[in-house]
């Protein structure tokens, strides 16, 4: 096995750290929205796309980058954000609405912004594209070696801005690597109904980048790909695409009634569940039972704080909603 | 005697996808297209039961392309069809502005009358359920703004079903925006009005008329989907007080009906108007203006408005509920403006 273990270890963690923080959120989501669900009503009000199941495309490249190293993700954006080290506590915060949230409460789940570590997402899908396409132009201006990687969904790659932005990076050489999670679905609608194309990958080729396509939501093969790309994006040598055949456990959003696919369809993914794979990698390579619920105890209470920590903030007082439209500051 | 009225109770959803399944069946060149408009019937119910009915060649699942399936209403719309697009959330608009601003709403004109484009652009408008800056928004005045498109936006089943109809077969484009929270589904707000009397023979709503909901003779408020149904309520609260307020639903942005506006206030001599829209340069704006200009010497009061305060929709509970108008807003500024 071509990883290193501190790597693997990491990537185990936080894919775990993902799992339960998402887990969570199914729970808490549901407070306040019973007998009836409403999705305006509880703890936790508005839309929620979770991503159990797509931890190896967050983990995979995220064992890449470095601070300086810029994010961009979809409205689906909780495991690229703890991937990429987004301040849990100010995430869960913002998410429940708080003033201590990263952005005071205004942005919500779709809209993490955390300038610490160059992480943001937003809502409308694709935009994330041309602005990671932006921050490679930024560190290419600036003589640095940083990378900037887009996180989108296989229903994504038929907008516009993905098109676009790959021509762009293409032709002027950005150091931008994107990432399509093709976990079969844009809300209800199938991969083969939507893209004319079996594999995102293959439409590298139209941009005269590397494309590469993983399979089996293989978090080792997800790092090995990413490896070679963002290595080759801090040498200048270009942009690239990566796509990941993943997993979506949960509905599109929270309440989706899932009325177009199986019952089975989702069992038959847990079978294959990357966080079992890497652990028994783990074990394979001689890491001890202890060492491995250390990890785990470590996710869950980092898991867990975060929770406490947006439950007891407060929320914002009514009047700063007219405020942060403008920088009144550089006036 | 007693009679019997049988009244036909229709979720805003259902009443939409009614009309547009009569329509269908009316007219083989009316078909749907948009994002999770077949087996999931519209993110917001709008395509309820289509796909099952009439089929994938008629009610066709879209790619996330919104420029390409808007713009293919259009050209398909010059070629006699009668599309009509779902772009699921208005806030999306910003992908696939060119197609409805720069072709939808102009190539009549660009051609001299020659090229018609009948078709529907229905979009899902609102918030109030902390869906935040990007899910939540109204954009009423955005798209009445542009000169060539019908913009409607109905509040009630009834008109739902009657305006969509005119809608489909009005010979211009349309932008048919329905409220969320009006349409009536079992995951949002369960509110009385989201549910109404349809009858399920076929009928028309004129698009440019607006509704006398309820009548009064001491105030004149305006107000359009959610905001004329808190006025409404604000009346109701305000006439235990003794202040009989009347209200517009305007329903119809392009056209407006001026006239049902000018007459309620050379009766009532006192205007507020209510918009979940931005504030500036927006519907209250228009319709301030409109008085001003042809009623300003009937006024006894300014003018009110009530709008979202120039600032993006925020998530946080608290801070919507700060900034988009509801009853107890309305009732304070109709108390301000007869105390006037
Ligand atoms: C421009 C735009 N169009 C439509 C939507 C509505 N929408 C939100 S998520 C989604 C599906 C996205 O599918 P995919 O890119 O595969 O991501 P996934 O949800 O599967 O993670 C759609 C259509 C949107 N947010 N923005
Ligand atoms: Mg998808």
């Amino acid at each position: 096995m071509s990883i290193p273990l501190e790597k693997l270890k990491w990537m185990y963690e936080t894919m775990v750290k993902i799992r339960l923080y998402e887990e969570t959120m199914v729970q808490v989501y549901m407070e306040g929205k019973n007998p009836v669900f409403n999705i305006g009503a509880g703890t936790v009000p508005g839309e929620m796309h979770l991503a159990a199941g797509q931890e190896p495309a967050a983990v995979g490249i995220g064992a890449h980058l470095r601070k300086e190293d810029t994010v961009t993700a979809s409205h689906r954006p909780h495991h690229n954000a703890i991937a990429k080290g987004v301040d849990l506590n100010r995430m869960t915060a913002e998410i429940f609405g708080k003033e201590t949230g990263l952005g005071k409460g205004k942005g919500g789940h779709m809209h993490l912004f955390d300038t610490d570590v160059k992480f943001s997402c937003g809502g409308i899908v694709a935009a994330g594209v041309p602005h990671a396409v932006g921050a490679a132009l930024a560190a290419k201006m600036k003589g640095k070696d940083w990378v900037a990687v887009a996180f989108i969904g296989e229903g994504a790659a038929n907008a516009g801005a993905f098109h676009e932005s790959l021509n762009l990076a293409a032709v002027w050489k950005l150091p931008l690597i994107v990432v399509v999670e093709d976990n079969s679905y844009g809300i209800s609608v199938p991969k083969a109904v939507s893209t004319a194309v079996p594999f995102n990958a293959e439409r590298a080729s139209a941009y005269g980048i590397a494309g590469f396509y993983v399979r089996n939501n293989d978090p080792v093969e997800m790092y090995r790909v990413s490896e070679d790309a963002v290595k080759r994006a801090r040498l200048g040598e270009g942009p690239a695409l990566i796509e990941i055949e993943t997993y979506r456990y949960l509905g599109h959003f929270q309440g989706d009634p899932e009325v177009y696919r199986g019952i089975d369809e989702v069992p038959a993914l847990r079978e294959k569940d990357p966080i079992v794979r890497v652990k028994s990698l783990l074990v394979e390579e001689g890491v001890s039972q202890g060492e491995l619920n250390a990890m785990e105890t470590r996710a869950r209470s980092a898991v867990d704080e975060a929770y406490q920590f947006a439950r007891e903030s407060a929320y914002p007082q009514p009047g700063a909603a007219l405020e942060d439209v403008f920088d009144l500051a550089a006036q | 005697m007693s009679t019997v009225v049988h009244r036909r109770l229709l979720t805003g959803n259902k009443a939409m996808a009614e009309a547009i399944a009569q329509e269908m069946e009316r007219d083989e060149n009316v078909f749907v297209m948009g994002e999770d408009v077949g087996a999931y019937g519209g993110i917001f119910g709008s395509a309820e039961g289509l796909h099952q009915r009439f089929g994938a060649e008629r009610v066709r699942d879209t790619p996330i392309s919104e420029t390409a399936f808007i713009g293919a209403a259009i050209g398909a719309a010059a070629e006699g069809m009668r599309p009509i697009v779902e772009l699921m959330f208005v806030d999306f608009f910003g992908v696939c502005m060119d197609q409805i601003y720069n072709h939808m709403a102009k190539i009549h004109y660009m051609s001299g009358g020659n090229v018609k484009l009948p078709m529907v652009l229905m979009t899902a408008v609102g918030g109030g359920y902390s869906d935040a800056a990007q899910h939540s928004q109204t954009l009423y005045a955005t798209f009445a703004h542009m000169p060539g498109l019908k913009v409607v936006a109905p509040a009630t089943p009834y008109d739902l079903k009657g305006m969509m109809v005119s809608a489909i077969r009005d010979d211009n484009p349309v932008i048919f925006m329905f409220h969320k929270t009006l349409q009536g589904l079992g995951w949002m707000d369960q509110l009385d009005y989201s549910v109404g009397h349809v009858p399920e023979e076929e009928y028309t709503v004129p698009l440019g008329k607006a509704n006398v909901v309820r009548e009064g003779k001491d105030v004149t408020i305006v107000g359009i989907q959610m905001t004329m149904h808190h006025a409404v309520e604000a009346a109701n609260q305000l006439a235990v007080e003794g202040i009989e307020a009347e209200v517009i639903d305007l329903r119809s942005l392009v056209p407006l009906d001026k006239e049902t506006i000018l007459n309620s206030v050379r009766k009532t001599h006192r205007l507020l108007v209510v918009d979940e829209d931005y504030r500036s340069y927006g519907m209250t704006a228009e319709i301030a203006a409109i008085v001003a200009e042809e009623a300003l010497y009937d006024l006894e009061a300014p003018i009110l408005r009530l709008a979202v305060p120039d600032v993006p929709i925020p998530y946080s509970r608290p801070l919507e509920q700060a900034i988009v108008p509801g009853v107890k807003e309305i009732r304070e500024a109709v108390e301000q403006l007869v105390r006037h």
